[in-house]
């Protein structure tokens, strides 16, 4: 079984930086770490992997320093990585992201199984994963928070969907997101550090995409803009209350009692 | 339509594509197969071709904007009836439609009871509610959903798609973006419309301070995603004039390579976006005996005990309680956070809520920014002391002594 799980290289802060000129977020300030919800996705491989044999692939798209992230993935047992970097594919949106993922995808022979965490803690639009279905033509399940059931040909899987919970079966090749709680990430493995301490990780640049249309990648593939940012606006009424912690509170009974809210 | 993207290489000309098309929009022709005006994305020759030959493979370009009209919601169903989302959905488009002269039509899939719950909408002022009603839809499978509402964008042309932030809705959403190749934006808190009839779509951006204003200017349809109660809902027209389309569905668009085992309705009593007063235990309520105390607040007032994301990654509650951008749009009457610091992804999410009191020892906190009633102090002290007052008016007023 070839698993596929795609990651990201996200800001551990909270500080951001804008580019003033393009509205476009400068991802090479401060300090990074993964996405901690592709942890689960590739815990989740890594579980599937030791029941089904195979291989686990990671991949991901950004700077030359996602390296870093793709070997701690080699010491918990990632057997191959990859990196799209290229300036090319810079300031790249969902649509520009997703396609550029596919095309890795193909450069590495595709998979039975693709795995996303549910979402990033930058963006956090959770739509890169069904973007990348439907750029392959595959089906997906998002939101799983338990796989049920593995075979050869085909995966059972239980989604949260908010109000019901699902259990359906995907076909391979097929895509999933899976939901924190999934699972427990293990953590790295000292003798597989050692061990993959020479292992290469992959790099692709815009030169070994099968698509060459350079309108498909990066700021231009991208149909979405930021136009501007901005602080959010305050709430104008507001009342501090003043006194000892006793006091406070008696006020604060008050006020919401005559505004008879309580 | 160039939607299409046949590989010659890989094509037999075997003629399944031109023979399972249901819109006859495909034909062979002596270069290869053509594709027509007629065609609806509905995807079948995609999954029909033997030699997967055909793919939606569209580039974005120079787009003659003037030729997508009117806004378009898609209606999602739950446990039987119309999610709530979308008549705040409709009542959003209706304000921009309102200055673009544009309608407001609706699409709605589903199976059995679906062109029942579609007659719910008239009443909100929507024009045209297409129906895909088959079996086929039972359970909810995001590939042939994505099918339905495609062919009926393709179809109808819409300016503007607006889904809700469902979970149903999240996964969905991004494949019809994807294939018509154009842009969606999450979880949008305002949306307007411009003179040129570009939507402004603002919302939360990473970071903890920043609001983006995103815009789709080169591509249509317009996808975006809304939470449930985050806008205002439609209010009822007195006279509706809209109507029910129906819109033939074959097997094969209502054919799904995911199969349904099983689906289960999670119970519980009111959900937290339903709720009227709401409790939050922020970093700040620290360990059990703070979440305890603002349990009780919360019990006391007749509400729910929520959280926010720190509070959740460490085990004191559920997904299901947990405010923010991760977790639960709500807007109660009456929130009050206890030891919230009050990051945008946090605020954003619960600055909706009528009267809002923070309770915080830092002065600096974000929260106060947001907050209506300001109480910089500890919690373990005005907590208790607030649960105590209340407790007591509940006893003076059941032995029949107002205060």
């Amino acid at each position: 079984m070839k698993i596929i799980v795609c990651m990201k290289q996200v800001p551990a802060g909270t500080n951001v930086e804008i580019d003033p000129e393009t509205g476009a977020m400068k991802r090479m300030s401060g300090e990074t770490r993964t996405n901690p919800y592709d942890l689960f996705a590739l815990e989740t491989a890594l579980l599937l992997k030791e029941k089904m044999g195979g291989t686990v692939t990671v991949l991901t798209m950004g700077p030359a320093q996602a390296e870093e992230m793709m070997r701690d993935a080699y010491t918990m047992g990632a057997d191959e990585a990859v990196i799209l970097s290229d300036r090319k594919f810079a300031g790249a949106d969902v649509l520009a992201t997703s396609y550029a993922l596919k095309q890795g995808i193909e450069v590495i022979g595709g998979a039975d199984l693709i795995l996303c965490g549910r979402q990033t803690t930058d963006g956090d639009t959770a739509q890169v994963g069904p973007a990348i279905a439907e750029h392959m033509g595959i089906p997906h399940a998002a939101w799983v928070s338990e796989i049920v059931n593995v075979r050869e040909d085909a995966i059972c899987v239980k989604q949260d969907l908010a109000s019901v919970t699902q259990v359906s079966e995907l076909p391979f090749p097929c895509l999933i997101t899976v939901d924190k709680d999934i699972c427990v990430p293990r953590l790295p493995s000292y003798r597989l550090m050692r061990e993959t301490e020479e292992r290469p990780v992959r790099i692709l640049s815009f030169k070994d995409m099968p698509d060459q249309d350079l309108s498909r990648y990066g700021l231009i593939g991208s149909p979405t803009a930021v136009e501007r940012m901005f602080a959010p606006p305050e709430t104008q009424k507001q009342v501090y209350l003043e006194g000892n912690a006793d006091e406070k509170t008696e006020q604060l009974f008050s006020v919401l009692t005559e505004e008879k809210i309580i | 339509m160039d939607f299409l993207k046949f590989n010659a290489q890989k094509c037999s000309l075997c003629g399944i594509c031109v023979e399972k098309c249901p819109f006859g929009a495909l034909t062979m022709e002596d270069d290869g197969i053509k594709v027509s005006e007629n065609c609806r994305m509905c995807g079948i020759c995609v999954r029909q071709c033997p030699e997967e030959a055909i793919k939606f493979e569209q580039r974005a370009k120079e787009f003659d904007k003037s030729q997508w009209k009117d806004f378009l919601i898609y209606v999602e169903q739950e446990q039987g009836d119309i999610h709530p989302v979308t008549y705040e959905l409709i009542g959003e488009a209706r304000k921009m439609a309102e200055k673009a002269g544009y309608k407001v039509n609706c699409v709605i899939v589903g199976g059995e009871g679906t062109r029942k719950n579609a007659q719910k909408l008239l009443p909100y002022g929507t024009d045209k509610v297409y129906v895909y009603e088959h079996p086929g839809f039972e359970g909810l499978k995001a590939d042939c959903y994505t099918d339905a509402v495609a062919d009926c964008i393709a179809a109808t042309k819409p300016s503007s798609v607006l889904i809700g932030a469902t979970a149903f809705g999240r996964s969905m959403a991004p494949r019809l973006a994807t294939r018509f190749h154009t842009g969606l934006t999450a979880d949008c808190t305002t949306l307007d419309i411009k003179p040129n009839t570009d939507m402004v779509q603002i919302r939360p951006a990473f970071g903890g301070n920043i609001m983006a204003q995103i815009g789709i200017t080169k591509s249509r349809p317009q996808f975006a995603t809304v939470r449930y109660r985050v806008m205002d809902r439609a209010k009822k027209v007195e006279h509706p004039a809209g109507k029910i389309i129906e819109c033939p569905v074959s097997d094969a668009m209502a054919y799904s390579k995911i199969k349904i085992l099983s689906s289960e309705v999670i119970q519980k009593q009111k959900s937290l976006e339903e709720e009227e007063i709401i409790v939050v235990a922020g970093r700040g309520a620290r360990n059990e005996n703070g979440v305890r105390l603002c349990q009780e607040l919360a019990d006391v007032l007749g509400g729910q005990l929520a959280f926010t994301r720190p509070m959740v990654e460490d085990g004191f509650g559920d997904t299901a309680h947990q405010i923010g951008l991760s977790g639960r749009t709500v807007r109660p009457k009456l929130i009050i956070t206890c030891g919230v610091s009050g990051a945008i992804q946090f605020t954003s999410c619960m600055n909706g809520s009528e009267y809002i009191v923070a309770v915080n020892t830092d002065p600096d906190a974000q929260i106060f920014k947001t907050a209506n009633y300001c109480l910089v102090d500890d919690l373990f002290q005005i907590v208790p002391k607030l649960t105590e007052m209340l407790k007591k008016r509940k006893e003076d007023d059941e032995d029949g002594v107002s205060l």
